[in-house]
């Protein structure tokens, strides 16, 4: 066998398991879609996971926003100060984090804070044999375990992320009013001239809703499909966090291309 | 004990975020102050250039805004730009009401000046302002003063 079969060979078998992965990832969200009536139908079940994704979550979303915001206030008003125009600094702040920054880095946070702590209970409750207790006793775990877990995270994604985006406005407003100097009035007149309810406060929406789908599914998917040992479970939280920042910053493209752009 | 403790957390989780994106909603998007409230009419006016003037601009009287642009498409018959602006029926304007093009600040936004007439008869929906004032095409203000120098 010559060295170009062997490459080919390695590319098929590649080929072959991305689509294997994929195609059992979609499976199991297929899964978790039907079996979503217990969430619905035992609330406390999903209260309890929006608190574990949500409530633990907004304390690192309100910081990171609060500072993202200082630093785009500063960053911003440098950069328009030099083109005369720094009354455009709240169109600029507002724009930036309901559009882009928002949705991304809660999206973001949201992987490693709530996500990895997702893969990381079901990949033990897996290593620990409790999926299995659980079908034993005729208890469905993707109903009972995973399906709570994503609509939680679901639900969670938008709130947040819009938590995000109102402190960063703060932020913003915090440097370029009170301690820069920028006229408070123009500050918002501007925001409010530049930023559309229905294009940009919904876009931002919409894009978090997407973002916290694709992190949840990748993290409820890599703790159900872990190897239940100790390093399985420790390589199956770090994909979580790999793969979960990459799709979100591959969908932000999509999205954005699709949303602001219109290709 | 425990699930009340969840409940309370929870339910203050929700009410933060709704507040978040009322926040949003109001204050940065200033979705409220941007809709024209109450009924309205639409009132059509032909202009030779608007300029930059986009749909949803603000229509203004004496500053105050009184309507937005709903609508802009070139007649095809005339090849003037039609305006369709949505204009609050709170505050009747004449029939022989003019509308100019006019900018705010130097390089603002473009937004539609209603200058009100002497008629008694009022507009009414549906209607056509007459006497119309293009926008300044800084271009064309430049190419004139070239004229003039050259002309000197």
């Amino acid at each position: 066998m010559n060295r170009g079969e062997a490459l080919l060979l390695e590319v098929g078998a590649f080929s072959r398991r991305l689509v294997t992965r994929v195609g059992r990832a979609s499976l199991f969200l297929g899964a978790v879609l039907r079996r979503s009536q217990m969430p619905f139908a035992r609330p406390r079940l999903l209260l309890r996971e929006i608190y574990t994704a949500g409530v633990l979550t907004l304390s690192i979303v309100v910081v990171s926003g609060g500072f993202v915001g200082l630093v785009l206030g500063l960053q911003g008003y440098d950069t328009l100060q030099r083109f005369g125009s720094e009354t455009a600094l709240g169109s600029v702040v507002a724009l930036s984090l309901l559009r882009e920054l928002g949705p991304v880095i809660a999206a973001l946070l949201f992987a490693s804070r709530a996500g990895s702590a997702m893969t990381a209970e079901i990949g033990l409750m897996k290593a620990t044999e409790q999926l299995d207790a659980m079908e034993v006793m005729a208890v469905d775990p993707i109903a009972r375990v995973i399906a709570p877990k994503f609509w939680g995270g679901v639900l969670v994604m938008p709130l947040l992320a819009a938590v995000f985006s109102a402190v960063g406005v703060l932020g913003g407003w915090f440097i370029g009013v009170v301690v820069i100097g920028v006229d408070e009035g123009t500050f918002w007149s501007q925001m409010q001239g530049a930023v559309s309810w229905e294009e940009d406060v919904a876009g931002g929406v919409i894009k978090s809703a997407v973002f916290g789908v694709v992190v949840t599914w990748i993290a409820l998917y890599q703790g159900w499909s872990c190897r239940p040992t100790a390093e399985g479970v420790s390589q199956a939280i770090t994909r979580t966090v790999v793969l979960g920042a990459l799709a979100v910053l591959a969908a932000d493209f999509v999205l954005t291309a699709f949303m602001f752009i219109g290709v | 004990m425990a699930n009340s403790r969840f409940d309370l957390w929870v339910g203050l989780f929700v009410v933060v975020g709704v507040a978040a994106l009322f926040f949003l909603a109001f204050q940065v998007s200033g979705a409220a102050s941007a809709r024209v409230t109450g009924e309205t009419i639409q009132v059509v006016a032909y202009f030779d250039n608007i300029g930059g003037l986009k749909v949803k601009a603000p229509v203004k009287s004496a500053g105050v805004l009184v309507g937005r642009v709903t609508a802009i498409r070139l007649d095809p018959s005339t090849y003037r730009a039609e305006v369709t602006m949505a204009i609050s029926r709170a505050v009747p304007f004449p029939k022989d009401t003019s509308a100019a093009i006019l900018t705010a600040g130097l390089l603002g936004e473009q937004y539609v000046g209603l200058e009100a007439g002497a008629e008694s008869e009022m507009l009414q929906d549906g209607d056509r302002i007459a006497v119309t004032q293009s926008a300044v095409v800084l271009e064309k203000l430049v190419g004139q003063f070239l004229v003039q120098r050259s002309a000197e």
